[in-house]
């Protein structure tokens, strides 16, 4: 995949959201959750950016951040050559029509007192698109793309198994032809059998819609097989982003070393290597310099001065934020 | 000798209709001292039942044991009162969960929940000895900080930590078996792999035995001896996890490994997809329960498949058990 800048659908820059907590009439201490802290990325057109990170890393706030769904504290969200900081009303509502959103667990974002029909024709009215003839043609048309059978546009969410309402999801979220997709954890709450259908259908409605992904997931194996490029998050701030190749055969940064050395492989007895120890601090009180280096096995005095940037060598789209990978590589090598 | 042995187990549970209805039918399997066995399957498949069962700790009166022998060091458990029963849950057989926050008490510090287990188990030692076991406990579990997480509340700890502090009760009495249901599932991939590893070293040094359920093909295979892999209530397919793996036999077993991203796709290419629904718990075929998914399914599948041990050693823990009438054709 070529990665040319003009392709860029969405650009990224220096995004912060965070969230209030505490504090109130008579207290002064209001503390903040930095969920995200100083993002910046681009979305090409056509790719699939996988986005991983264990939970709380901020992948979640982020797409939502995407969507505006949470105002960015600051920094900024360029769709094509338009920031969405200053859309009117009417204008968002065009970029929320070309950005749409898979969700977890389709059971709770389907309304369950609806039809898969008026669930799926919703978005169609809200959107004024075509008439009540037309839309009810495309919803079977939508249907028929999700391989359900056009029966089910009679039935309620809870008649279909969690597969064939991920499917439901993702016709509602294809219904009017978005441009971007955002897919968080979309397969994390499946069977590994209904998993992969569901993936299947992703890459083939990709390839039809020529749709640009955000998928967010933290099963390292589902991201590699679905993504162009991969983003890796720690503590609200990308790590490392590479194309998903690199990152898997050559990962820079030590916490995608040992998030990668800890996933188990089919059929290898050897035992799992634990190379991160301790948990994932708060993200209300991130440790100084480098986030990482409270579990970091190569961490030195520098990193927890110094907040390391995300920064590419000259020529490649290999970025990592931290100060000593070049040595870290070497010594990985001899070992 | 096996440590464990389950013969013929079924579990059914009674509808508000009456009708009992079989979730688990009629499954075998055998754990050897010191050696893990693990159970995979997908949801609804019948595990945790599975585990449940063992142990009597099914919820009643809906769901029961309704057949079959739980042979634990040679004495049947489904045979025995709940005196007798109490006696080996926590002590000789312990049993560890996916949500340590639903298994632990919200509103008591750990420290006395873990002591709890002892003065149960113990109740001739001193509470100072069991003060010091519980310490050494919270040590070997890698809590840092022992002492002064005793008096700390479970909301207090996070998910890692409090698995570590559940896997600390269930070690607490030092037993010969240990159930892990999904133990990892909510778990980070960077602590799941702290907990396996933490697993492995305390059951290298107590030669205990373990049942370890998930669905999870990739960590079942790094962590077991022998696998089994169930399928709408029962067992398909049992062997070494070497054999399983390399050569999986049974029709679903080969599906499942096949839908597995990664193990074979070059990136961004369709996965292998097992097609269809399990039959629902009304709708049981009499025949092979998988057939309707299979994609080699003949007309023979319309009956029962008998489980065929394929290898039989000297040694009966090397056997593989296969339960498709056709796996001879389509074996790989």
């Amino acid at each position: 995949m070529s990665l040319n800048n003009d392709k860029a659908i969405l650009k990224v820059n220096a995004l912060q959201l965070h969230f209030g907590q505490g504090g109130g009439l008579f207290r002064s201490s209001r503390t903040y959750l930095r969920a995200v802290d100083g993002v910046s990325f681009k979305l090409y057109e056509g790719e699939t950016l996988g986005l991983v990170g264990e939970s709380g890393c901020g992948k979640s706030s982020l797409a939502k951040a995407l969507l505006n769904l949470h105002k960015p504290n600051a920094g900024s969200v360029h769709y094509r050559e338009t920031d969405i900081a200053g859309l009117s009303d009417s204008a968002m509502r065009k970029y929320r029509r070309a950005l749409q959103m898979i969700f977890q667990d389709p059971f709770e974002s389907l309304n369950s007192r609806h039809t898969v029909e008026v669930i799926l024709e919703e978005p169609l009215i809200i959107h004024k698109v075509g008439d009540r003839e037309s839309r009810r043609r495309r919803v079977a048309e939508l249907l028929e793309m999700v391989g359900l059978p056009l029966s089910a546009a009679s039935k309620y969410p809870h008649e279909f198994s969690g597969g064939q309402r991920q499917r439901i999801g993702i016709a509602r979220a294809i219904a009017l032809e978005p441009e971007i997709l955002i897919c968080d954890e979309a397969v994390s709450a499946l069977d590994v059998s209904v998993q992969a259908q569901i993936l299947n259908l992703l890459l083939d409605i990709q390839q039809k819609l020529k749709l640009s992904i955000i998928f967010i997931s933290h099963d390292l194996a589902v991201v590699r097989h679905m993504s162009d490029r991969i983003a890796v998050m720690y503590l609200g701030q990308i790590v490392e982003i590479a194309d998903a190749e690199s990152i898997y055969s050559q990962p820079r940064h030590p916490y995608t070393q040992g998030l990668l050395a800890s996933i188990p492989r089919l059929g290898e007895t050897s035992p799992i290597e634990a190379h991160i120890s301790g948990d994932l601090p708060s993200p209300i009180a991130p440790p100084s310099g480098c986030r990482f280096h409270t579990r970091c096995p190569h961490r030195q005095a520098r990193c927890e001065q110094e907040a390391p940037i995300l920064q590419a060598n000259e020529g490649s789209e290999h970025a990592t934020a931290c100060h000593f990978w070049p040595e870290i590589a070497t010594t990985r090598l001899l070992a | 000798m096996s440590l464990l042995s389950v013969e013929q187990l079924s579990v059914a549970i009674r509808g508000d209709d009456g009708i009992q209805r079989e979730l688990v039918s009629a499954i075998s399997f055998a754990i050897a001292t010191g050696q893990t066995m693990g159970l995979v399957g997908e949801s609804g498949c019948g595990k945790s039942l599975t585990a449940m069962a063992i142990l009597d700790l099914l919820p009643k009166p809906q769901a029961l044991r309704s057949g079959g022998k739980i042979l634990f060091k040679g004495s049947d458990l489904s045979q025995l009162n709940n005196k007798a029963l109490r006696e080996i849950r926590g002590h000789k057989i312990a049993v560890i969960f996916q949500d340590p926050m639903s298994a632990l008490n919200p509103v008591q510090q750990i420290g006395r929940q873990i002591m709890e287990v002892l003065k149960l188990h113990f109740p001739k030692q001193s509470n100072a000895i069991h003060r010091a076991r519980v310490l050494e406990l919270l040590t070997e579990v890698g809590i840092p900080a022992p002492a002064e997480r005793l008096n700390a509340y479970p909301h207090q700890l996070s998910g890692g930590m409090r698995q570590r502090v559940m896997i600390a009760m269930a070690l607490a009495c030092e037993p010969e078996l240990l159930i892990a249901d999904e133990p990892t599932t909510a778990l980070d991939v960077t602590i799941q792999a702290q907990i396996v590893r933490l697993l492995k070293k305390l059951q290298a040094k107590n030669g205990m035995a373990m049942l370890f359920i998930t669905h999870d093909l990739a960590l079942v295979s790094q962590l077991s001896d022998h696998i089994a892999v169930m399928y709408a209530g029962k067992i398909v397919e049992y062997g070494p996890a070497t054999q399983i793996f390399s050569q999986a036999r049974h029709p679903y077993t080969q599906g499942l490994l096949a839908s597995l991203p990664g193990a074979g796709h070059p990136p961004k290419s369709p996965l292998h997809s097992l097609d269809g629904q399990v039959p629902a718990i009304d709708n049981m075929p009499v025949g092979c329960r998988f057939a309707n998914r299979c994609r080699y399914a003949q007309d023979i599948c319309q009956t029962p498949p008998a489980n065929e041990v394929i290898t039989k050693q000297a040694d009966s823990h090397e056997v593989v058990s296969v339960a498709c009438h056709l796996w001879r054709s389509i074996s790989p």
